[in-house]
């Protein structure tokens, strides 16, 4: 890796994708509450397979956590110029 | 029901109990550094912390408690793996960087970093210990629980134990051994019960006919003829505008039915006397007479009865299309003080099981406060995981952010895992014919016994070293509380490496005997709800602070400080004042409740940020604030 962990514009580049990431899931999470709260029936809708929405839209949160999870990960492996160890320690 | 003690779950625990004091021992001399004491010289690999992120978060709530639920209300149990896990996307997302960049051996630290705070340190202090204590209370009791059927040993036998065990592998090497400890652990569970549910799809579903209800007139007519049992007598009205009837043998043994639309149903029943004496099912209960297990499927698609080995996706449809035999309750009480819980059967298709508002009803209710309730407490799974104090010391424990993230990543990947396993653990227990009526927690164990000893032997250990993992989490972060937070940091006592070490063992041995003391007197006290209670403690109390901390630069000293105290104790008050706790724990009338809904997070988490925003525009500004770092480009 040639960046710094330690560095500014790496802090506040993962921590802008980050915010981007989980502001997706949110999104995602609040779907899956309102239907369940607000449109509960909707929630036993047969989906190919033969599962219900509330068991894959369930399963599909827990998959998305792992599949942002990574995304995040490979987006914040990436290298920022001119954010050597050097270049944090001199700021 | 009684259990019968099984040599071979004894020798498994033993097994797994001297495994785990032998890697601690083992351990014992790298942790006598405080780095190594509290953060396990911050040098166990990404991997390794990601699984023992496991360890430590799977706790027997997670493990027993979901699969119980499942078990006995169907979809619902489920919800609580959504939450818990979502939770972990707001740890990696925002919290796990910013806890390993700034902290150092608590989450105090980390909250404190650029303040240098008594108030802020001893605010964080305290909300770690009672957060720790709610999440203590239910692990402790869980380990009692377990090894009267494990061990055949009393309650206070397994909380001794746990305590014990704990509290040798945290005094022997600190972080180190809880961190290999917590591994084994999450590394067990996700290998059995992912063996467990392999046999469930392989074992596919069974269909158990329901006999046909009694035909009241009949019954009547031979009991009045005395053709079975010259002695017998009915009464038919034990406990007025009740549906039950009550029918007593000649030899004195009463049994009831439910009086339905169809006919007279056989029930179940557990009667306590005004003297203590204890009756199932009519008879003391004996390992010969006891209740007979339940949960069976009454009907498969197409009238079959027999599926065979069943996929993973056609496992659902095949259930949905059932019909399942479910067992309800209802506490009865008679003019004389004897009390009465009869379990009686009801048919419901597998298609109302698998959909949400079987066990929280405030979903479907019409009552708007009521849908606010279950958003609360959905709110409070979300937000509180990265609150939780035993998960955040975790970060300290990798070398850098990088393996803060991977681990994070594993994390995600072993529990997400884990909570996928739950739903046809759950189910495959439902419908296993093994279920204990009066106890949902023993669902995942009775569910193993139904396939064999040994698989009941091993999830039953496991079960056990659950508690072992989470407990040794708990204690680890209530150690680094009182000794790093409040006897150094708050009240300034003056400590060298190695005085930090031995103060922090010290203060491991005073919470583990603590611990010890809460398992024993809350035995008989309904625990369940304590962990949940922990999250929105957590979550009102924590997040609002560590959240503005990173990201509004205008976030001051007191401010922090003021909204970890408010949070903490508006939680807490709300819960003690909620129609919950009315209910389940003063034996109250819960509509005297004045909270419109138990659980407090969706009002208190707001607040907590109000009044850090409040706090923090009165009070002087920060001269290097946290959130600076990420405005520099």
């Amino acid at each position: 890796m040639d960046h710094h962990e330690d560095h500014p514009h790496v802090v506040n580049r993962n921590a802008r994708y980050g915010l981007i990431l989980f502001a997706v899931y949110v999104a995602l999470y609040g779907g899956f509450v309102f239907l369940a709260v607000f449109r509960t029936p909707v929630m036993g809708t047969i989906v190919p397979g033969g599962a219900n929405l509330a068991i894959a839209y369930g399963f599909a949160l827990i998959g998305a956590a792992l599949l942002l999870a990574l995304v995040y990960v490979v987006l914040c492996s990436r290298p920022v110029p001119n954010a050597s160890k050097n270049d944090a320690e001199i700021r | 029901m009684f259990y019968t003690t099984s040599p071979l779950a004894i020798l498994i625990f033993l097994f797994f109990v001297s495994v785990v004091l032998g890697l601690s021992f083992y351990l014992g001399r790298r942790g006598q550094t405080a780095k190594g004491y509290y953060a396990a010289h911050g040098q166990i690999h990404w991997a390794v912390n990601g699984v023992a992120f496991a360890g430590d978060y799977l706790s027997a709530a997670s493990f027993l408690g979901i699969c119980g639920l499942i078990a006995f209300y169907g979809f619902d149990g489920f919800l609580y793996s959504i939450g818990y896990l979502a939770g972990w996307v707001v740890a990696l997302f925002v919290i796990a960087e910013p806890i390993k960049r700034l902290g150092k051996f608590t989450f105090a630290d980390a909250l404190d970093s650029r303040y240098d705070s008594p108030a802020i340190k001893l605010a964080v202090a305290i909300s770690t210990l009672v957060i720790s204590a709610f999440y203590l209370i239910p692990q402790m009791v869980g380990a009692g629980a377990l090894i009267t059927p494990l061990l055949g040993l009393p309650h206070f036998a397994g909380v001794l134990i746990v305590g014990f065990t704990v509290t040798l592998i945290v005094v022997t090497a600190g972080m180190v051994s809880t961190t290999w400890v917590q591994f084994i652990k999450g590394f067990m569970l996700l290998i059995f019960c992912a063996a467990l549910t392999v046999m469930i799809l392989n074992r596919g579903f069974t269909a158990t006919p329901v006999s046909s209800p009694f035909d009241p007139e009949a019954m009547r007519r031979d009991v009045g003829a005395k053709m079975f049992d010259p002695g017998i007598q009915l009464d038919e009205e034990p406990w007025p505008g009740k549906p039950y009837v009550k029918v007593i043998s000649s030899k004195g043994i009463e049994s009831f039915m439910r009086v339905t639309d169809e006919g007279w149903i056989p029930t179940q029943s557990v009667v306590i006397k005004p003297d203590g004496t204890k009756l199932v099912n009519g008879r003391t209960q004996t390992r010969d007479d006891d209740l007979d297990p339940v949960g069976t499927i009454a009907e498969l698609p197409g009238g079959v009865e027999k599926t065979g080995p069943i996929g993973p996706v056609e496992f659902f449809d095949t259930f949905r299309q059932s019909t399942v035999t479910t067992w309800a309750k209802e506490d009865l009480k008679s003019e004389d003080g004897t009390r009465t819980t009869v379990y009686y059967p009801t048919q419901k298709t597998g298609d109302a099981l698998l959909q949400p508002g079987g066990y929280f009803k405030g979903m479907t209710s019409t009552k708007f406060s009521e849908k606010l309730d279950f958003i609360s407490l959905m709110l409070a799974l979300f937000c509180g995981t990265a609150s939780l104090p035993h998960i955040l010391i975790r970060y300290y424990t990798v070398k850098d952010q990088a393996s803060a993230r991977k681990s994070t990543v594993v994390g995600i990947a072993a529990i997400g895992f884990f909570y996928v396993l739950t739903l046809y653990l759950g189910l495959g227990a439902m419908t296993s014919g093994a279920m204990d009526v009066t106890d949902s927690n023993m669902a995942a164990p009775l569910l193993a016994r139904s396939f064999n000893e040994l698989m009941f032997a091993v999830i039953s250990a496991i079960a056990f070293t659950t508690v072992l993992g989470t407990v040794s989490g708990l204690i680890m972060a209530g150690s680094g509380a009182v000794a790093h937070d409040l006897l150094e940091s708050f009240f300034r006592i003056p400590m060298n490496d190695h005085q930090k070490v031995l103060y922090g063992k010290f203060a491991a041995v005073l919470l583990g005997a603590g611990a010890m003391v809460l398992g024993v007197l809350f035995k008989d006290f309904n625990v369940s709800f304590l962990v949940g209670w922990a999250f929105n403690i957590a979550a009102s109390a924590n997040l609002p602070a560590l959240v503005m901390m990173l990201f509004w630069r205008r976030t001051t000293k007191q401010g922090i400080a003021a909204a970890v105290f408010v949070g903490m104790t508006t939680s807490l008050l709300w819960i003690l004042l909620s129609a919950d706790t009315y209910s389940k724990v003063y034996g109250w009338d819960p509509t005297t409740s004045i909270i419109p809904f138990s659980q407090p997070a969706l009002v208190t988490i707001p607040l907590g940020f109000l009044v850090l925003v409040v706090t923090s525009l009165i009070t002087p500004p920060p001269a290097h604030p946290v959130a600076e770092e990420l405005a520099e480009e």
